[in-house]
């Protein structure tokens, strides 16, 4: 194994890892704002890349870009003013219930659109192609132009929390809902925002990798299930630990589907243990989950306390 | 089955009939109901929607008011695939089931719904047990059977002189059948097997592996939205190896959503939209003015699948399984592909060929280069007892 090859498999690890960031900031933002489990947030990732590639056609990739995260965030803030707003008073058990139906509402809608088959969209034609990196590693340019928009999401997100009015409204809601609500901040404005933020990180992430991959319906749910492993792993609630097992998931996962098939070829035939291996290699990040939990059992980060 | 047998005695005795009914109603006067259980939503749905449009097609070409179809939807999810048959079995008492796009869901579906005595045709999934130990006198598969493809390209490949190729596939039992096949013609010695997770949409560590596999080609079977990530990531990979791989891989419904990345690949299929048949010329015309769009190879199966039991049903009636089996065995309906009979393990013997991706008006689409193997009969006949 070649050290090109160990740099090119760890670039994946970190696009995988940004990539599951701006779905799992989102995710523990509303959770640790609002107390919301919000299920739909998937599908709001699917809308973005839906946007993304009925717009990219006509007004080109950028244009895109913007209609998937305006599109998730327009339809994230509709979201919050008539479903989970008569919810916040209820258990999290309504509100998974809802958002659950919002899936199937939303899912429904974009096959209707889509007539169930994959969408066309393409990466733009400034990032095709690849680089090669210092060290002579051949690399794709989309895949590092996400590690860069990952990373600067991250970076705006930090600043937004740590320095501007919002951010500080965004923590002192996490920290005591009733004292900000009598220090005269329209709470119900700031639970809006905060879901249209999250959603509008979910569009973007959305518009993003459906063009690296595939734009279809149910393109949500597998990563919506990494997102929660993700917050759960990081502490519920905290952007940091959400960034720091975002990043820990995509290169424990990368990792798993290269190194374990190729170690268990050390002992079995190689095509049950390629076998073996990527099974093994699909619960690697369960583990990883069991192994924090068992050490940290409220995640590395925990928000409240 | 006996028991629409018996509603009918019981109708006709209400209805003041004479009760001395002759057993057997003439074949088109009793109702038959087909089960479809098929993926229409997810990363597989296009698969599911052209079986099940080419089907409907056939339906209503057809215009029969005797047959009655049910689709349902399994997501791609095996017990939903399992609890969806029971029901169609139990409550609406269906003759026939079909419709699976995925081995993993046939093999949870067929083997108990074909001890329950319903006809299971299959439009698509073909895994090696069923063709083999589990075969079933009321199996049916019209398809093909998993490896015929794949074993198909093994030996296309062999023949073009590639000495390395690096392959691929999903990790379930058609993805193992898919490799397996490919190297029951090409021989062991490949540069690198890998098996990815069934839905998985980023291949990056996967391209990485070929990058350093000083392969010399790629063979790979991700159908549906895998393909098409896979090929998207893939030309923006930097790797210019050329790739191989099945119908299923570069059907026109991927082509469209790959673009120009998949220009020149080889492929193998049983069908082709310009293979000139009869048949088929008359299928293509109708599916395009129907559904406007061209079929892929799904919707010609679930085409030819509903020919097959409308031509039996001109012959026999479910109830009358021995003869309904019979005409289902004789496989007399004129078939997109041509040429086509079933093996001993109720599985075709059919010609596999060769298409190339090329441009065409809107879009890359596949074009028929020639025939990879003539007759082509699948492993596992004679590890079936029927």
């Amino acid at each position: 194994m070649s050290a090109a090859f160990l740099i090119e498999q760890g670039l994946n690890g970190l696009q995988f890892g940004v990539m599951l960031f701006l779905m799992a900031a989102g995710l523990t933002l509303i959770f640790g704002v609002m107390g919301v489990i919000n299920l739909a947030h998937g599908a709001l990732y699917m809308v973005g890349a839906f946007a993304c590639a009925l717009v990219a056609p006509e007004a080109g990739f950028w244009a895109g870009l913007g209609a998937g995260i305006v599109a998730a965030a327009g339809l994230g803030a509709l979201i919050e003013l008539s479903v989970i707003r008569p919810l916040y008073a209820r258990d999290h058990l309504d509100q998974v219930l809802a958002t659950f139906a919002l899936i199937l509402i939303v899912s429904e809608g974009a096959r209707m659109v889509s007539g169930g088959r994959p969408l066309w969209l393409d990466m733009p034609a400034a990032l095709a192609g690849s680089v090669t990196l210092p060290g002579g590693v051949p690399y794709p340019v989309y895949r590092l132009a996400l590690i860069g928009a990952g990373l600067g999401v991250g970076l705006l997100l930090w600043l937004l929390i740590r320095q501007t009015r919002l951010g500080i409204r965004i923590r002192a809601g996490q920290a005591d809902r009733e004292m900000i609500d009598a220090l005269g901040v329209d709470i119900a404005r700031l639970y809006t925002v905060v879901f249209a933020l999250g959603a509008g990180l979910a569009g973007l992430a959305g518009a993003m990798v459906g063009a690296l991959q595939s734009v279809e319906v149910g393109m949500g749910e597998p990563v919506l299930i990494l997102a929660f492993v993700i917050i759960v792993i990081g502490g519920i609630g905290s952007i940091r630990g959400a960034f720091v097992a975002a990043l820990l998931v995509g290169l424990t996962d990368t990792a798993g589907r290269i190194f374990l098939p190729a170690l268990l070829a050390l002992a079995w035939p190689p095509a049950e243990a390629t076998a073996i291996g990527s099974a093994l290699a699909s619960m690697s990040i369960y583990v990883l989950m069991a192994a924090v939990l068992a050490v940290r059992p409220r995640g590395l980060f925990p928000a409240h306390g | 089955m006996p028991s629409t047998a018996l509603k009918t005695l019981l109708a006709a005795a209400l209805l003041g009939l004479p009760a001395a009914l002759p057993a057997s109603l003439p074949a088109a006067a009793a109702e038959v109901k087909i089960g479809m259980i098929t993926t229409l939503t997810g990363g597989g749905s296009h698969l599911g929607i052209d079986v099940r449009d080419g089907f409907e097609l056939a339906l209503a070409e057809a215009g029969r008011d005797d047959v009655t179809l049910i689709v349902k939807d399994d997501a791609r999810k095996p017990d939903l695939a399992k609890q969806l048959s029971d029901e169609m079995i139990q409550r609406e008492g269906v003759d026939i089931l079909t419709g699976i796009i995925w081995s993993n869901l046939a093999m949870a579906v067929v083997p108990p719904a074909v001890r329950q005595g319903v006809f299971y045709l299959s439009p698509n999934a073909g895994p090696s047990a069923l063709a083999g130990k589990l075969c079933h006198e009321n199996y049916f598969n019209v398809a093909w059977q998993n490896n015929d493809l794949h074993a198909a390209m093994g030996g296309h490949m062999k023949d073009a002189g590639l000495a390395k190729p690096f392959i691929l596939a999903p990790n379930y039992p058609a993805g193992t059948d898919a490799l397996t096949g490919f190297k029951s013609t090409y021989g062991e010695a490949v540069a690198g097997e890998v098996y990815t997770k069934l839905g998985q949409k980023d291949y990056a560590a996967e391209i990485a592996q070929i990058r350093a596999s000083g392969a010399d080609s790629v063979y790979f079977f991700l159908p549906g939205g895998m393909g098409i990530a896979f090929m998207k990531q893939y030309a923006a990979s930097g790797v210019e190896l050329p790739v191989y791989g099945p119908a299923f891989s570069f059907d026109e419904i991927i082509l469209k959503a790959v673009g120009d990345a998949a220009l020149g690949v080889k492929n193998t299929s049983q069908w082709a939209y310009d293979l000139d048949v009869p048949a088929n010329v008359a299928f293509v015309a109708a599916f395009r003015e129907t559904y406007g769009r061209t079929p892929t190879l799904y919707a010609s199966q679930g085409y030819d699948t509903a020919r097959l039991i409308l031509a039996a049903l001109d012959k026999a009636h479910p109830d009358d399984a021995d003869a309904f089996r019979a005409a289902l065995e004789a496989a007399e309906f004129e078939s997109t592909r041509g040429k086509f009979r079933f093996n001993s393990n109720h599985h075709p013997i059919q010609d596999i060929h060769v298409r190339e991706v090329v441009a065409g008006e809107g879009g890359p689409t596949n074009r028929l280069v020639g025939v990879a193997i003539a007759d082509r009969a699948d492993d596992f006949a004679a590890e079936c007892r029927l």
